[in-house]
């Protein structure tokens, strides 16, 4: 008897833990929920439901899981009917690319030097560079502006990506992946006369391949999203990137607003699923104190 | 327990077992620097055009007025340290900072040790790190339509008290008042638990169950192993998450600015709020100054933080 109840007692603590740990879950997932059927709207019923909060009428926010009339009215215009929608969502793709291209070029060499190679100074060059990663955009905003201002690359898609090419926070992840590869590895291939570039092309990028991944999903998510340095550098409305189309939207067009969000959603959630194991090991690597 | 309390000094830490030396001197160093600086030069060239160099202007410029350029010593900084914003806004970013940061890393313990012995956790982690997903626009009409004075959030609480009889209707204004800082608060950790959780799983699984047996076979209870095992161990995590939230928490300058934009509510007024309207008005003379203060102070808590761990260790 006495071992039933206590397995009973068992299951339901572990039943109340899963239970605990999923209600912030579920609350996480909140805006996702909203998203979803507010973007299958119709207009005025959102309006409706809206008007208290937003509007200044009486009473409360309204909200329904099932939408009287769902529509399709707001994806047909958006994705038929608005042209600068499509030239901010290429914009978006433009920079994230060539950002994430180049810091491929530039950032995983450099985070290989950083790991394979301990010369004197190194590791407080190592140091700067993790400063320099800390530092808001705010802090050099006016640097930056300085900069690009001198190479006549203000407003243009150069004056974005070009320092986001040299961000040195895919140096600190791809750093974790080399970094936990035995150096006894390189040794033998030295030995064997192989070359230092050929070390680093046949040995390093495959086996560190998952810290170089990392960088590039959080990196997605991260300049897909991006907003202070295209407001700082781009006046042309036309060169902007789709995460600031979207705060242009009044809530009078709360359904298109919600629409054009999941659009941006989209690709971002697919990076996501698709790179999250990767994602994961990538928390992990920059989790480890070199 | 003293078989626990040995395993504590002898302080089976994983950072200490890998340190290989690999430095060495004559023509195989030469090689290695040719081999470092091939790798390096292309990152480092540009980290100096594009940060290095232009901040040293900015040190520069700290000393000098805004258009003309003339020297004025440390003038600027006597300005800044009047600036009633300037004060307001070092204020706020000091409270957000020393409010998120313990909070974000005691709840990304809290969440991460029952997720560390439990077959779920895969799924329940995925939806933790989903936030890091949503866009920031998304997320600040989400935002207006929770925490509106007749949004989501008083709609919720009023029924609340209609359904238990203890309170009447509720209306907060959340974004106009004092409360504006904690619904700040409240997104950071919602954007930024996932991150923290992995992290801190990553640290709980990385340590080998041999300690943990062996703890246990002696009699340590849970508590004993978490207090004298896991703890111990999870200092290396403690540094990078400590570090992480701290980059994380300058980002939410973000929603902050598309809820409430340029001039919100003056207790989110933050440090990049003000930097922002500096560089509109083109007070660039205050906003070097301002720069090189908080580089200073970034720089010196990292290394403030660094040493900590080192004596930790």
């Amino acid at each position: 008897m006495q071992k039933i109840q206590k397995r009973i007692y068992h299951i339901i603590k572990k039943y109340v833990t899963v239970a605990l740990l999923l209600l912030p879950a579920v609350l996480i997932c909140f805006p996702l929920l909203l998203l979803l059927t507010g973007s299958v709207m119709d207009s005025l019923e959102m309006k409706a439901y809206l008007f208290p909060a937003f509007g200044g009428g009486e009473g409360f926010i309204q909200w329904k899981l099932m939408p009287d009339y769902p529509t399709f009215e707001h994806f047909g215009r958006l994705l038929f009917q608005t042209p600068s929608f499509f030239v901010l969502f290429w914009n978006s793709v433009k920079l994230v690319a060539c950002i994430l291209i180049g810091q491929m070029i530039v950032g995983v060499p450099a985070a290989w030097a950083f790991a394979a190679y301990q010369v004197r100074g190194s590791r407080a060059l190592f140091a700067l560079y993790v400063v320099l990663m800390l530092l808001p955009f705010q802090v050099t905003m006016l640097s930056s502006y300085l900069v690009l201002d001198r190479l006549s690359l203000m407003n243009t898609h150069a004056a974005i990506i070009l320092p986001a090419v040299f961000s040195t926070f895919p140096i600190f992840l791809a750093y974790g992946g080399f970094r936990a590869l035995p150096p006894q590895l390189f040794e033998a291939a030295r030995i064997d006369g192989a070359g230092e570039l050929r070390i680093f092309v046949t040995i390093g990028l495959p086996l560190g391949k998952s810290g170089i991944l990392s960088a590039l999903v959080l990196g997605f998510l991260e300049y897909w999203n991006l907003m202070e340095q295209p407001l700082a550098f781009l006046e042309d409305k036309a060169l902007w990137p789709l995460s600031l189309y979207l705060p242009e939207i009044s809530w009078l067009q709360a359904g298109f607003a919600l629409c054009a969000s999941l659009i941006t959603l989209i690709p971002a959630a697919f990076v996501f699923v698709l790179g999250q194991d990767y994602l994961e090991q990538g928390i992990i690597y920059s989790g480890l104190k070199e | 327990m003293r078989e626990v309390e040995g395993i504590k000094r002898r302080t089976f830490n994983l950072h200490n077992l890998k340190k290989p030396n690999r430095k060495a001197g004559g023509k195989k160093g030469r090689r290695r620097l040719r081999a470092f600086l091939f790798f390096l030069l292309p990152s480092l060239a540009g980290v100096t055009l594009f940060v290095l160099l232009p901040f040293l202007d900015v040190i520069n410029r700290s000393f000098r007025t805004a258009v003309t350029g003339d020297f004025m010593g440390i003038k600027n900084y006597s300005v800044i340290f009047h600036n009633q914003a300037f004060l307001l806004a070092v204020k706020n970013t000091a409270r957000f900072t020393v409010v998120c940061i313990p909070l974000l890393v005691l709840v990304g313990l809290l969440v991460a040790f029952p997720l560390s012995v439990m077959k779920e956790a895969g799924l329940i982690k995925s939806v933790y790190l989903f936030p890091l997903a949503m866009p920031t626009a998304t997320i600040v009409l989400v935002w207006k339509m929770v925490f509106y004075r007749q949004g989501f959030l008083n709609l919720f609480l009023t029924r609340l008290g209609e359904w238990t009889g203890l309170w009447g209707s509720v209306s907060i204004d959340y974004l106009g008042t004092g409360a504006s800082f904690w619904v700040l608060v409240a997104s950071y950790l919602w954007k930024n638990t996932g991150y923290t959780v992995v992290l801190w799983l990553a640290g709980i699984l990385a340590i080998p169950n041999e300690f943990l047996e062996a703890a246990k076979v002696d009699g340590a209870g849970r508590w004993k192993c978490i207090r004298y095992i896991i703890l111990p161990n999870l200092k290396g995590s403690f540094y990078t998450i400590v570090i992480l939230s701290f980059l994380n928490s300058f980002k939410i300058y973000r929603e902050a600015y598309l809820v409430a934009g340029s001039y919100p509510q003056e207790d989110i007024y933050l440090l990049q709020h003000l930097f922002n309207n500096w560089f509109v008005n083109m007070e660039f003379d205050k906003m070097a100054a301002a720069a090189v203060c908080v580089g200073v102070v970034l720089f010196g808590a990292i290394m403030l933080l660094q040493r900590f761990w080192d004596w930790a260790e």
